[in-house]
């Protein structure tokens, strides 16, 4: 019997309603007991975390882990292992691989390489079309017989109307969403960063607003007509926060997911052209970071996903045009929730718990993301006060793109537990 | 990464009183945006001896004696790399041209390679002209040669803009007050957004025309005023400044013929006779004749076109002459 | 303590002037073919006081000409902050002319030397002479003034200041001794 008994922390589980100072239980994998004073089985770990906060383990279901095809960039491995390290007990792969995880063969392959981590479980997400080229329908069925949790193409919109509509109907069958990169490409193409004074000023082909939202009202006119559910990636506009808002007021089956980065930058952050400020979708004016961090607030966002996408220095460090798009962003995700929601009084921490875990687990409908009795014993202890510098040459993971690097962040994950073993201390 | 120069070695002065020496313009031009209006005058005024030089027998000043100047020109470009060679030549130095074409991945060598193997040949200057925006900087945070801008993609050919600026001054004496229309495809041009710059720093009052189509997002912000006319900015300004239609960039149609172009947006002769004063006209070159502008126009009495490409040698000697004396020595073979 | 001495007053100065006139047109046989081009800054003025003297006196034309030196400095390379750079403007062909080169004060020679490389692309003067209000002394380089207006010995830590009217508001020649 393995045991580990957390002792006299501040456990947060909005699953329960429970915020308040209590003992957690973890018996042979599983939760077993949340109470106060809990005394523990003989032979049982005991962790004293007074002072600190525990929480169902926080779930990510939006990275990018570069194999098959790039493992030079990160393997399922380093990016579990990253996961861990930023406070995350299960994230779902975009299959965006090469070559693409399309059948039941390769999903097979990322759910074998994550049992071999033995770190964060990695569930992978098939894709909607075979090769994502977006003309032929991959085999739904056998990719969630293999473990697939959810399709999506993602990297690349689903440009045919009638694709998206297929594909949300057949995947009604398996009870899967389909995730939705939500660009149109006649609008976008050839762009680098948002349409607005800043592209103008630095003489760069802008991606307007407009070529998010289009889509996403698209796919959200498309979920009614199906009655599927479709999970809208990384929003960064207002305007689609504003459309998702008013499809859930009508009671549609439309989740969507945002970034730290969209929550914490601006396209001012190009200046200088650096590439580390390039991802897509682009960061965007200020307004819109603000409505995105409404939108976590009352719920119209429902996740926080980091679309974590690990590039080479040597691919960033070129001209701002030719440089590939996307940042690394597991170990700091939980950082910058803390600094710039929580601590600057726009969320709780149980709201923010949700965002990260609870409601991530629901509408995925993956487990954990809750302590209660029976329930996996993902768990995540965390310092939400203890300030740090972000460095990425201390990362786990391979790559060391990001734009935080120096950033004084406060709030750290200190424990990570998964299936009842300690695979991340700090 | 910061370049000490030596200490000032005097040569003993002649002549009495302190050297009047002049405030640095840094190690690279990159764009007029980060250039003060003090700054933008120094190279005006610097400009003004090196006019001279120009016309005279032996146009040669051994001012930058024994340095080595690559002209690095990714874009094809033979009007501005051959202004650059002359004003090279002139000060004496030592150029060397390299032709590229393509981006970096489509050419196999990226630009921090070539930069890296500029530095490792000791060139104590570099003249680049790509077509991806931001690059100039890119390539002068890396090197610790001196790095001009002889334009980065859509956003800036400052030597460009400087060369306007002395221009107009010629013209009009100053640039304080004076009205100016840039006209044409605003979205895709580096000339315009240096232009832009240079002008609103010295107190100009700046239009913006042409289609809205090819008119960047928010270019108000900079401090310009949209006329959606020709007619109309004919009408309100001293001089217009008449952009070439970027045929090579117009990969997505934003117009929909170049005679439509012309007959809605061309400075012809007949909208040109309409002005209420003599219109100073402007063009960086090379000009589609018969599209933005009528060859009358170009070839007639109000025309600095000639003197922009006379006045554009002098500026881009009094740029170099400015930034090699910030200059790495190399001499000393290592790290300052 | 740095010590200042007046060296010229105004009155010196202009006999000076007065008498190097008359010493240029004695040693060029008269004023045929000749241009008076001052050094930038102050060897300007002095060369138009010059010219006017013998205009005066000789009742005909002399050629002017402005020089500045700053683009042939051989110190270019190591000098850090570029110098300003004023007006060069010389008659439009320098071929069998005589010239007399008119600075302030000669010291190293480095100046004349700057002017003689320049002149070199401008044609080619039957003839250069140097003409200076005040020899410091100290030559670096083989370069005499054929007419002087007053010698002073000085070292490499002094100073000669010289004011003229034109720039300064006033003419003088100073001495400042380290």
């Amino acid at each position: 019997m393995s045991a580990i008994l957390l002792k006299g922390g501040r456990v947060v589980d909005p699953s329960q309603d429970h915020d308040g100072v209590a003992d957690l239980l973890l018996i042979d994998g599983k939760v077993e007991k949340l109470a106060r004073n809990i005394g523990g089985p003989d032979g049982a770990e005991i962790v004293d975390v007074s002072g600190k906060v525990v929480a169902p383990g926080l779930i990510d279901l939006h990275v990018h882990f570069r194999e098959p095809g790039q493992e030079d960039l990160e393997t399922v491995a380093t990016g579990a292992m990253a996961a861990v390290a930023g406070g995350f007990t299960s994230v779902c792969a975009m299959p965006n691989t090469d070559p693409v995880t399309d059948n039941q063969a390769a999903v097979g392959f990322i759910v074998r390489q994550a049992q071999r981590a033995a770190k964060a479980k990695v569930y992978p997400i098939g894709a909607i079309t075979l090769g994502q080229r977006g003309d032929k329908l991959a085999e739904f069925g056998e990719m969630v017989g293999a473990g697939a949790v959810a399709v999506s193409d993602d990297g690349k919109p689903v440009v045919s109307s009638h694709m998206m509509r297929t594909a949300l109907e057949y995947a009604r069958t398996f009870g899967i969403p389909v995730a939705d990169h939500c660009e149109e490409p006649t609008l976008s193409a050839g762009g680098v960063m948002h349409e607005g004074i800043i592209s103008t000023r630095l003489g760069l082909k802008g991606i307007p607003a407009a070529a998010e939202e289009i889509m996403v009202a698209r796919d959200i006119i498309l979920a009614e007509l199906t009655g599927g559910h479709v999970h809208l990636c990384h929003m960064s506009t207002r305007g689609s926060v504003e459309l998702i808002r008013r499809a859930k007021e009508k009671g549609l089956k439309v989740t969507a997911e945002a970034t730290p980065h969209h929550f914490t930058l601006t396209h001012e952050r190009c200046e200088g052209y650096d590439t580390n400020a390039k991802m897509n979708p682009p960061l965007r004016e200020a307004a819109d970071r603000d409505a995105v961090r409404q939108g976590l607030k009352d719920g119209t966002l429902d996740v926080i996903s980091t679309d974590h996408a690990p590039h080479h220095y040597d691919a960033k460090e070129r001209e701002f045009d030719d440089a590939p798009n996307g940042i690394i962003g597991l170990e700091t995700s939980l950082g910058l929730a803390l600094t710039e929601l929580v601590h600057t009084g726009l969320l709780t921490l149980p709201e923010l718990i949700t965002r990260m875990s609870t409601q991530a687990a629901r509408i995925f409908n993956i487990p954990g993301g809750t302590l209660r009795t029976g329930h996996p014993a993902d768990v995540v202890v965390l310092d939400p006060d203890r300030t740090w510098v972000v460095d990425p040459a201390t990362s786990f993971s391979k790559s060391r793109n990001t734009p935080f690097a120096g950033t004084k962040l406060k709030g750290r994950v200190e424990m990570t537990i998964v299936r009842g073993s300690i695979v991340f201390r700090d | 990464m910061s370049l000490s120069l030596k200490s000032t070695a005097a040569m003993p002065s002649s002549s009495s009183g302190p050297e009047v020496t002049v405030p640095s313009l840094g190690k690279d031009l990159v764009g007029l945006e980060p250039l003060s209006a003090e700054q933008i005058q120094l190279i005006l005024d610097t400009a003004e001896p090196f006019k001279e030089v120009s016309e005279r027998q032996i146009k040669k000043v051994p001012a930058l004696r024994g340095k080595t100047i690559v002209n690095l020109f990714f874009e094809a470009s033979t009007r501005t790399r051959i202004s650059f060679e002359f004003a090279e030549k002139r000060l004496s130095a030592d150029t060397v041209n390299v032709a590229s074409s393509g981006s970096s991945v489509s050419k196999g060598e990226t630009l921090v390679d070539t930069a890296r193997n500029l530095e490792a040949m000791r060139i104590d200057m570099v003249v680049i002209r790509h077509g991806s925006s931001g690059s100039a900087k890119f390539l002068g945070d890396r090197i610790r040669s001196n790095v001009i801008n002889a334009g980065d993609g859509k956003h800036e050919h400052p030597t460009q803009g400087l060369l306007d600026l002395l221009t107009l001054r010629d013209k009009f004496g100053k640039i304080n007050g004076l009205k100016v229309a840039i006209c044409g495809d605003v979205l895709h041009s580096r000339v315009a957004r240096s232009n832009i710059w240079g002008l609103t720093k010295l107190g100009a009052e700046v239009a913006v025309c042409g289609p809205a189509t090819l008119m960047p997002r928010d270019i108000e912000s900079l401090g310009v005023t949209i006329i959606p006319r020709i007619e109309d900015a004919i009408q309100w300004a001293d001089a217009l400044n008449i952009l070439r239609l970027q045929l090579e960039r117009m990969t997505a149609g934003f117009i929909p013929s170049l005679r439509e172009y012309n007959r809605v947006f061309g400075v012809t002769r007949d909208r040109l006779d309409k002005a209420p004063r003599d219109l100073v006209i402007m063009h960086p070159g090379p000009m589609n004749r018969g599209v933005e502008i009528d060859s009358d126009v170009a070839d007639g009495e109000h025309s600095v076109i000639l003197p922009q490409v006379t006045n554009g040698v002098a500026v881009r000697m009094a740029v170099l002459y400015l930034l090699a004396g910030g200059s790495p020595d190399w001499a000393e073979g290592g790290e300052r | 303590m740095p010590t200042r001495t007046p060296l010229l007053d105004d009155r010196a100065i202009a006999r000076a002037l007065t008498r190097m006139a008359s010493e240029i047109v004695e040693k060029c046989h008269g004023i045929d073919g000749l241009v008076l081009v001052g050094i930038q800054r102050r060897g300007v003025e002095l060369a138009e006081r010059l010219a006017r003297q013998i205009e005066a006196a000789e009742g005909g034309k002399v050629g002017r000409g402005k020089l500045d030196i700053t683009l042939y400095r051989d110190d270019l390379q190591t000098i850090g902050p570029r110098p300003v750079v004023s007006e060069t403007r010389l008659p439009p062909s320098l071929d069998g002319r005589t010239i007399v080169i008119v600075d302030d004060v000669l010291y190293t020679g480095r100046t004349i030397r700057a002017a003689l490389d320049e002149f070199a692309d401008f044609g080619r003067p039957r003839r250069i002479l140097c003409c200076v209000l005040v020899d410091r002394g100290g030559r670096e380089l083989p370069i005499h003034a054929d007419f002087v207006g007053t010698s002073v010995n000085t070292g490499p830590q002094d100073r000669v200041d010289v004011f003229v009217t034109e720039i300064d508001g006033r003419d003088a020649v100073e001495l400042v001794r380290a």
